[in-house]
């Protein structure tokens, strides 16, 4: 069998070299930047090299790279959400006004994360359920969430008992617990789309959903899903900053969603879906903390550094299509 | 036909790569002013890739170019058109909302951006173009509900206001019934003699042999021969096409007849079939017959759960079926082979492998998690069993030529081990070579007890293939022929429909 095998795997176009394979990717582009933003910052101030200082500057972000992993699963299925940020808000004021009004903790956290269900929920019914186009329900719902969160916030910040604060001073190994958290969804996830079936299927539902209904994937189930999920994890990000920030207003991570985009299309992950990795959303998150904690030890004003992650989103955008259009003719 | 006849065309050493994959490499090819030229050659042998590149779809990676003696650079379709060169596509495109006039003087310069528009010149032309043809539609209605053959028409008439000497005509008789054909090629005849050149694409040698002066075949992206017509015979093309000799075109199998696998009864959905009935037994091979358009695929679909009929009875085996979804199609046994390829088959930028294994992740991860070495040995046997060509498992399946690619989907299906296999147009766009495996495999599945629906438009392919044929017209079945009575003739007086007149 092997060797009938054999012959019938030639003619035709010859296959890409497996080194091609490997390293001519979107990921490999996002990696170099790293290093090369690493070796930049570091001329920029001796400081910056210190693992502990960037580990630090990590958990400033921590929640919204964590909610851009699963994002990137959302935009390879072919849908994406806009409102996770805005989640995070509503879900992190839920939590505190539930505990404020005499809720025990567990139970308000509880709370909270069948708020950010909810939202999930709401999310998909439109999406996948009325068929209506993501963005635009989500632009639509990342407005909603955001005026509810500030309906029962109002403009006071909320505190959070003490009990529940300072998530980003426990340390495991050295490492803060929003870094260790982040790396462990980041494991979990790439696992998921590597090395399961849903994985596998979240591609193909992305890459060709009509064909992928002819090859019996439940295509709806699987992005309700995601959805789902997605509402969640935005719910405990947004309590997992709560507990940094010691209090919640209404305008907790405002304009997140669109640093969260950015991470996913740093990593390679494409827009219209079937492409991208976990890995890539990964190195992303780490590349925008070092240029931006990079920026702001250089002293750069706040305007340069928002023009250097426009350019920054520019090229990874123009570089992922030119990768794909040439490695997947 | 007279060898003295001017050039209009001269292509020399003209070569093409895509992504470093030489797809054409030095072909040489004269055109004469005023003859037909067929283009001929398996899927993938380059006859399509050079017509794009004459129109500037795609530009040379190599050669040059001569039109009436002179080098031209045909770097985009718009450069294309000045010249006088048009492409005929197999699925016109069009501007659907634009009226039929509109579409014809598409592309033609007219004045500045706010002069105005000579709707009164614009419709005269469109008429007298169409009149020029002989068609009669009126140039006011929009180009959409228009069927495929008027908006070939169309687009014969777009060339010929922007007064093409070279028109490219890409399998235009496809999807056509064969009294289309008959008109499309009294008008290629017609614009032959106004001392138009015309190149015709086609699978069919039948139609090449009535129409054509000179057929020129490609192989393996070279220029293998140019002949007269009638100084080469069919088996020499196909020789010269496939590089051997085709001993036999379609084997009879011998299949034997078992109990019942499929029984549908009174099955309807209102608008596209009503009332179909009929069985299938294990080892049997009905056809379904019919024109484009008379129900058949959507009598397929309703079976696979892809859009299930709003009444009637399905059972299988005996027993009867809920079908409401692909699932539950796949769980009782059905698979069904898509007649859209690209849009519902394959998932064009996944490695070979994934989209083999689509349809049993099952099998490919037997605690949740894929293995690779099950899938790679599973892909591996599938791919040598019908014998994919391909580089790698791993290339991206867009890679591969539609035959292959096709096989790739039967392979997904085969892998489910079916009971019942639909196969929707199964060999459309696919050359002889290939075609003939899959006669064969279509046999061979049929001996090993599998119940197969065979839905094509190739009436010599249900003739000689199937054990019984039924017939589709305007969404009811209206004829079942056993394999010793069906004729052409039988099966198309079924097909036509009885009211009113085919568009």
């Amino acid at each position: 069998m092997t060797d009938s095998a054999q012959s019938a795997i030639r003619e035709l176009a010859p296959a890409r070299p497996t080194w091609h394979v490997v390293l001519v990717r979107p990921e490999t582009m996002t990696f170099l930047l790293l290093i090369f933003g690493l070796v930049g910052a570091s001329f920029l101030s001796p400081f910056f090299l210190d693992a502990s200082y960037i580990l630090r500057s990590f958990t400033l972000t921590a929640e919204m790279s964590i909610v851009a992993l699963v994002l990137t699963m959302v935009v390879i299925s072919g849908e994406i959400d806009l409102s996770p940020a805005a989640n995070m808000a509503l879900s992190a004021c839920i939590f505190a006004w539930a505990q404020e009004a005499g809720t025990p903790l567990p139970l308000a956290v509880i709370v909270g994360l069948l708020a950010g269900l909810a939202m999930g929920a709401l999310n998909a019914f439109m999406s996948i359920r009325m068929q209506l186009p993501s963005i635009i329900v989500t632009i639509g719902t990342l407005i909603f969430y955001r005026g509810l969160a500030q309906v029962i916030a109002g403009d006071r910040s909320i505190r959070v008992p003490d009990s529940f604060i300072g998530i980003n001073t426990i340390m495991i190994a050295g490492i803060p617990l929003p870094v260790v958290i982040f790396v462990g969804v980041a494991v979990l996830l790439g696992l998921v789309l590597g090395t399961t079936v849903v994985g596998r299927q979240i591609y193909q539902i992305g890459t060709n959903q009509a064909a992928a209904l002819h090859a019996g994937i439940n295509a709806k189930r699987i992005k309700v899903g995601l959805f789902l999920v997605l509402g969640v994890v935005s719910a405990a990000a947004g309590m997992m900053a709560a507990s940094r920030l010691g209090s919640v207003r209404y305008d907790l991570v405002l304009g997140g969603e669109l640093q969260m985009v950015l991470m996913a299309m740093l990593g390679g992950t494409y827009i219209f879906g079937g492409r991208g990795t976990i890995l890539g959303t990964f190195l992303a998150a780490w590349l925008l903390v070092i240029v931006s904690t990079g920026m702001t030890v250089a002293n750069l004003l706040p305007a340069i550094q928002l023009t250097v992650l426009g350019i920054l989103l520019i090229v990874a955008i123009i570089a992922t299509n030119f990768i794909y259009a040439r490695t997947q003719r | 036909m007279t060898p003295e006849r001017p050039m209009l065309i001269e292509a020399r050493g003209i070569s093409k790569q895509f992504g470093g994959v030489e797809v054409l490499s030095d072909v040489d090819l004269d055109l004469h002013v005023g003859e037909i030229h067929a283009l001929l050659g398996e899927n993938g042998a380059g006859k399509s890739t050079f017509a794009k590149i004459l129109a500037g779809v795609h530009s040379p990676t190599r050669g040059t170019l001569k039109l009436n003696g002179q080098t031209v650079d045909v770097s985009s379709p718009i450069a294309a058109q000045k010249l006088g060169i048009a492409l005929i596509h197999q699925e016109p495109v069009s501007f659907p909302d634009l009226s039929v006039a509109e579409n014809i003087v598409m592309g033609r310069q007219g004045g500045g951006l706010l002069s105005r528009v000579p709707w009164a010149t614009i419709i005269a032309d469109a008429e007298r173009y169409l009149d020029m043809l002989g068609v009669s539609l009126d140039v006011n209605r929009p180009m959409r509900g228009l069927s495929i053959a008027n908006q070939q028409m169309v687009e014969i008439a777009r060339s010929l206001a922007s007064d093409s000497k070279l028109i490219i005509m890409d399998e235009p008789t496809a999807p056509l019934t064969p009294r289309e054909v008959d008109t499309l090629f009294a008008i290629a005849r017609r614009l032959r003699e106004e001392g138009r050149t015309i190149i015709f694409i086609s699978h069919r040698l039948e139609e090449v042999r009535m129409l054509c002066d000179r057929v020129t075949i490609f192989r393996d992206g070279a220029h293998i021969s140019t002949q007269s017509i009638d100084s080469i015979s069919d088996d020499e093309i196909i020789r010269l096409m496939i590089g051997r000799t085709l001993k036999k075109f379609m084997r009879k199998h011998v299949a034997e007849i078992g109990e019942t696998a499929l029984e549908v009864s009174n099955l309807t959905l209102p608008g596209l079939f009503e009332d179909v009935s009929f069985s299938l037994r294990r080892g049997e091979i009905i056809g379904l017959g019919g024109l484009v358009g008379a129900g058949r695929t959507d009598v397929a679909r309703a079976l696979f759960g892809v859009q299930p009929a709003a009444s009637g009875r399905i059972s299988i085996g005996g027993s009867d079926a809920t079908i409401e979804k692909p699932t539950d199609a796949i769980n009782l046994g059905l698979a069904f082979v898509p007649e859209d390829r690209a849009g519902h088959g394959i998932f064009a930028t996944l490695p070979v492998e994934h989209n083999l294994t689509a349809a049993i992740p099952g099998k490919v991860a037997p605690r949740g998690f894929i293995s690779r070495k099950v899938e790679r040995s599973i892909s591996q046997k599938a791919v040598s069993d019908l014998s994919v060509r391909l580089a790698s498992l791993r290339q991206p399946i867009v890679e591969l030529s539609g035959g292959n690619q096709q096989k790739v989907i039967l392979a997904r299906w085969l892998l489910t081990e079916p009971d019942i296999l639909i196969l929707d147009e199964p060999t459309r766009g696919i050359d002889i070579g290939v075609k003939a495996e899959f006669y064969d495999m279509i046999g061979d599945l049929a001996e090993a007890g599998r119940a197969i629906l065979l839905i094509s438009s190739e009436l010599p392919e249900l003739l000689s293939l199937c054990d019984r044929i039924l017939v589709m017209s305007e969404g009811r079945v209206t004829a079942e022929l056993p394999r010793g009575e069906a004729t052409q003739e039988n099966i198309m007086q079924a097909a036509v429909p009885r009211s009113g007149v085919a568009a």
